[in-house]
């Protein structure tokens, strides 16, 4: 099993550069939201590990939200950051990312200060910002996988309605001996898969045991304090002030611009934590319960009740005093949204209700998302454009990979009982 | 907090609690503002009906609502028409992305429309009902006022009265959600079962939605102003309430193309291809259900016994859509779902496991759960056909020569028109993947464009044995003519917004 890695460089911008930056953004789309994979900056499309990549101007148009704090706004120096999601572990994808786009890196973040020097993957490995809390649908799942999946799918449809009135078992042979032929004529192709590193093996069973067992360890200490920490939450929940204004419309437009243009979409969000060391301290142990659930409970289709969900990860930025969050999701985001606050409320009320100017929560999971408008404001308020999304198996949901792999694997299988023949053949529709 | 009130017929249109099924004759004037003093002089007298139960029944009814231009035309300014909602403001079309998500591309991109673009978006919509008897004077008389009062007729939407069967051949309207107007409704809380009663404030501004909150309205500070108070705001006045947003769409149905499509992949069997049909809709050609009935109760359905024999059903006991394709029309427009999966228990335990999904890792075939809940999702719709009625006897016939189109002028009323109109349109009825399905769209409503360069003109008929069958290259059988997103206020309201143009 090849486990997933991801990166997120982040440079300060030029102040006089950022117009000519975002003509060169422009340049590496196809069209708004969808970029080109063979553009002449990066060709993502031959990073064949990458499964999404972004490039974002971080711009945080809530800077003033502060002075409801009594603050000076915060400082408004804008960033270029890349993210990429990717199979494998990063020191092959650094490799492979200069290998093949390095000059138009160099173009791209030389309107950054400080701008590369002549080592590029030190530069890189300097600005990366690691993920406090990272979260991939089906740990394990290459692009690779999805593709050769998603072509035998694809070349067995058709054939199951020639199947018409036929037994499962005989369509099941049928369609095995078929992908068998196609694979053995070169037409298809399904890699098995690859082993597990033994490092990366070692570390996420570390990580497995190891976070319990400090939390054990500090349980004595965490029991004390929860009273504290219960009086606290309260005090700052009834004080903090809720900033959710309805996003102005060019704002809205800009983003509604780059959405919907294929199934799955892009979300960025960029804010300021509340501050203070409280919520600081909350959220920082917040991200490490998600971090700790994507990474161990969480990594197979779905994420509580959300299944859409290919990618997303949070990111501490600029000093811990702002939180980054990035998704790659299926469907409209009216439905992303709606998904948040019929399903997991709770989970999203636990994150960014510590992000300056979130509605009212109680004891961090009630209310919040659940005041409908005002969270879909305050969401759509600290979303930024875009600039670049790639997205390497364009019109394949997370949900539709599910179904190719299983489709595989049944045919993969020596011999299905009646049960396991009649779920199989339902994978079909 | 300003006082919570019963719901306030003699201010609200009569089309929020009436469908005026018994004035069977009806048209829709699209009007342009052209004087806006004359407009509103006559607007502040104009003899809208309002949903007073009124006995005798009325042999004529008018109702009025406007486009977001329309209200600026009257000189209703910023710091009222920025509390509508954003989709109002925006408007049905040029917003590419709106057009994308509501399917309206290929054909039915909206340069292709009659109506609803540029020039050709309409200012105000008349609807106009009456009898029969009643209707071509009531008609002439209200077009002669507004024609004489500054307004110019861009478009007279005509109906016809197909006695409650819609164009292709289906009993329509069977189904429609319970408005709470007693406001009994508690919303809070997730829903173990699907209900079919919604909060009033799902479809008129000014009360509670289902998550019982206040959808955004304009209010005002105007003390004087001869408004509704505003519950959620003490002192201010709302121009909101009482109101609700009207979505029209004018859809061509090509009837006689969808009945030899399917008299083709019935090879010629009759009740082949009107079983077929069935399968594409998600209902019998007469109303009724494919799923057999529930012997318990469902909240809002009943008392009335052709209610029930049509409603009293979900798809929970048919997960993979045997008994009911998962992509039928009827399936995607109402899933009938509930706010937690299907077999979660009222138990603490139980919930909680549900909620985190904890079940999914014992039972890796547990049934999707990709549908979002119905209940914030529902419309209430007073759509009206149009053109020729094709009878079932000349489906498979020839297209006569000149023969007008037939269709649906589809309205319906939502207080939030991106949460229920546009998520209905884009999330469930126009998505190639609703509940995990892949290459499909609505069977009924699809414009057939592929997604992502992926076909979306399939349609999965499952079988119980195991094997489901999927037609394919199925046409485009519904074309979208025209469409706007229009403002109805609430009596007095619509008096306060005339009077904007005068002050």
């Amino acid at each position: 099993m090849t486990p997933q890695s991801n990166l997120m460089i982040v440079a300060p911008l030029v102040a006089s550069r950022e117009g000519e930056l975002r003509q060169l953004l422009a340049t590496m789309n196809l069209e708004p939201g969808v970029a080109n994979p063979e553009n002449s900056l990066v060709r993502f499309g031959r990073l064949g590990t990458l499964h999404f990549a972004r490039f974002v101007i971080l711009e945080d148009g809530t800077r003033d939200d502060l002075k409801a704090c009594g603050l000076p706004p915060a400082d408004s120096t804008k960033s270029l950051a890349l993210l990429c999601d990717f199979d494998g572990d990063d020191e092959v994808f650094y490799r492979e990312l200069i290998t093949n786009a390095e000059p138009g890196l160099r173009v791209l973040f030389s309107c950054c200060e400080p701008a590369p020097g002549p080592d590029l993957l030190a530069w890189l490995k300097d600005h990366n910002k690691r993920a406090q809390a990272a979260y991939v649908n089906w740990i394990g799942r290459t692009v690779l996988q999805v593709r050769e999946e998603s072509k035998l799918y694809a070349a067995l449809q058709p054939r199951i309605n020639v199947a018409g009135a036929a037994k499962p078992s005989q369509v099941w042979s049928d369609l095995r001996s078929y992908m068998r032929a196609e694979v053995a004529a070169g037409r298809l192709s399904l890699t098995p898969e690859a082993s597990t590193p033994v490092g990366w093996s070692v570390k996420n069973f570390l990580h497995l045991v190891g976070i319990p067992l400090l939390g054990l360890l500090f349980l004595p200490l965490i029991l004390l304090y929860l009273p504290i920490f219960l009086i606290q939450l309260r005090m700052h929940e009834k004080a903090d002030p809720v900033i959710a204004p309805r996003p102005t419309s060019e704002h809205a437009r800009a983003l509604a611009e780059l959405e919907d243009r294929i199934v799955t979409n892009q979300f960025s969000a960029y804010g300021n934590i509340k501050p203070g060391p409280f919520r600081r301290w909350t959220i920082a142990a917040v991200f490490l319960a998600i971090d700790y659930t994507a990474r161990h409970i969480f990594k197979r289709g779905f994420l509580a009740r959300v299944m859409t969900i290919q990618f997303a990860r949070w990111v501490f930025l600029d000093n811990h005093t702002r939180a980054f969050f990035a998704s790659n999701y299926d469907g409209s985001l009216e439905s992303y949204m709606g998904d948040f606050i019929n399903k997991v409320a709770w989970g999203l009320n636990v994150v960014f209700s510590n992000g300056l100017g979130y509605p009212r929560t109680d004891w961090l999971i009630v209310g919040g998302a659940k005041d409908e408008l005002t969270f879909k404001d305050y969401l759509r308020r600290h979303q930024l454009p875009t600039q670049v999304w790639y997205n390497a198996t364009p019109g394949i949901t997370a949900s539709d990979m599910e179904r190719n792999a299983k489709v595989r694997e049944g045919l993969e299988k020596s011999e299905m009982s009646d049960h396991e023949l009649r779920q199989w053949i339902r994978l079909f529709g | 907090m300003g006082a919570v009130t019963n719901a306030d017929y003699s201010d609200m249109q009569g089309l929020l609690r009436f469908g005026y099924g018994k004035l069977t004759a009806a048209c829709f004037l699209l009007l342009r503002i052209d004087d806006a003093a004359a407009a509103a002089r006559w607007l502040a007298q104009a003899p809208v009906t309002s949903a007073e139960i009124q006995t005798p029944p009325p042999e004529q009814a008018l109702q009025l609502a406007f486009t977001a231009p329309g209200l600026r035309k009257l000189g209703v300014g910023d710091a009222i028409l920025n509390g509508f909602s954003i989709e109002f403001l925006a408007g049905m079309v040029g917003d590419a992305n709106r057009s994308r998500r509501l399917g309206d591309e290929g054909a039915n991109s909206p340069e292709r429309w009659v109506w609803g673009t540029d020039a050709l978006l309409p200012d105000m919509v008349a609807m106009i009902y009456a009898t029969p008897e009643r209707f071509s004077g009531w008609r002439d008389d209200l077009q002669a006022e507004m024609v004489g009062s500054g307004f110019v007729l861009l478009e007279c939407l005509p109906t016809s009265d197909m006695d409650g069967v819609e164009p292709f051949g289906f009993v329509d309207g069977v189904s429609s959600p319970t408005i709470d107007w007693e406001r009994q409704r508690d919303p809070s809380g997730d829903k173990l079962t699907y209900e079919n009663v919604a909060m009033l404030g799902e479809f008129v501004l000014g009360y509670p939605n289902e998550y019982g909150r206040y959808t955004t309205r304009p209010v005002v500070a105007d003390a004087a102003a001869d408004l509704p108070d505003a519950e959620d705001a003490s002192g201010m006045k709302d121009v909101g309430r009482n109101g609700t947003y009207v979505v029209m769409r004018q859809l061509d149905q090509d009837v006689r193309g969808l009945w030899r499509y399917l008299n083709d992949q019935a090879g010629g069997d009759v009740a082949q291809s009107e079983k077929l049909a069935e399968q594409l809709v998600g209902r019998k050609m007469t109303g009724d259900p494919l799923p057999p009935l529930l012997a318990e109760e469902i909240n809002g359905v009943g008392p009335d016994p052709i209610d029930i024999r049509q409603n009293r059903f979900t798809f929970d006991a048919d997960p993979h859509g045997l008994v009911c394709p998962l992509g039928a029309h009827v399936r995607r427009a109402n899933p009938r779902n509930a706010d937690l999966p299907v077999g979660t228990s009222s138990g603490l335990i139980d919930r909680l496991v549900h909620i985190l999904a904890l079940n999914r890792f014992e039972d890796e075939d547990a049934p999707r759960d990709i549908v979002a809940s119905t209940r914030f999702h529902r419309l209430v719709r007073r759509g009206r056909e149009y053109g020729p009625e094709i009878t079932a006897e000349q489906r498979l016939e020839p297209t006569p020569p000149d023969e007008g189109a037939t269709g649906l002028n589809f309205i319906c009323l939502n207080a939030n028109i991106g949460r229920q109109f546009e998520f209905i349109q884009s999330a469930w009825v126009a998505s190639s993947k609703f509940d995990g399905l892949d290459g499909e769209s609505d069977p009924l409503l699809g414009n057939r464009e592929p997604v992502a360069g992926c076909p979306a003109n399939g349609f999965t008929l499952p079988s119980p044995d195991g094997v489901r069958r999927q037609i394919k290259d199925v046409p485009r059988f519904i074309t979208v003519r025209g469409g706007a997103y229009f403002f109805m206020p609430g009596l007095r309201a619509l008096r306060y917004l005339a009077h904007a143009a005068r002050a």
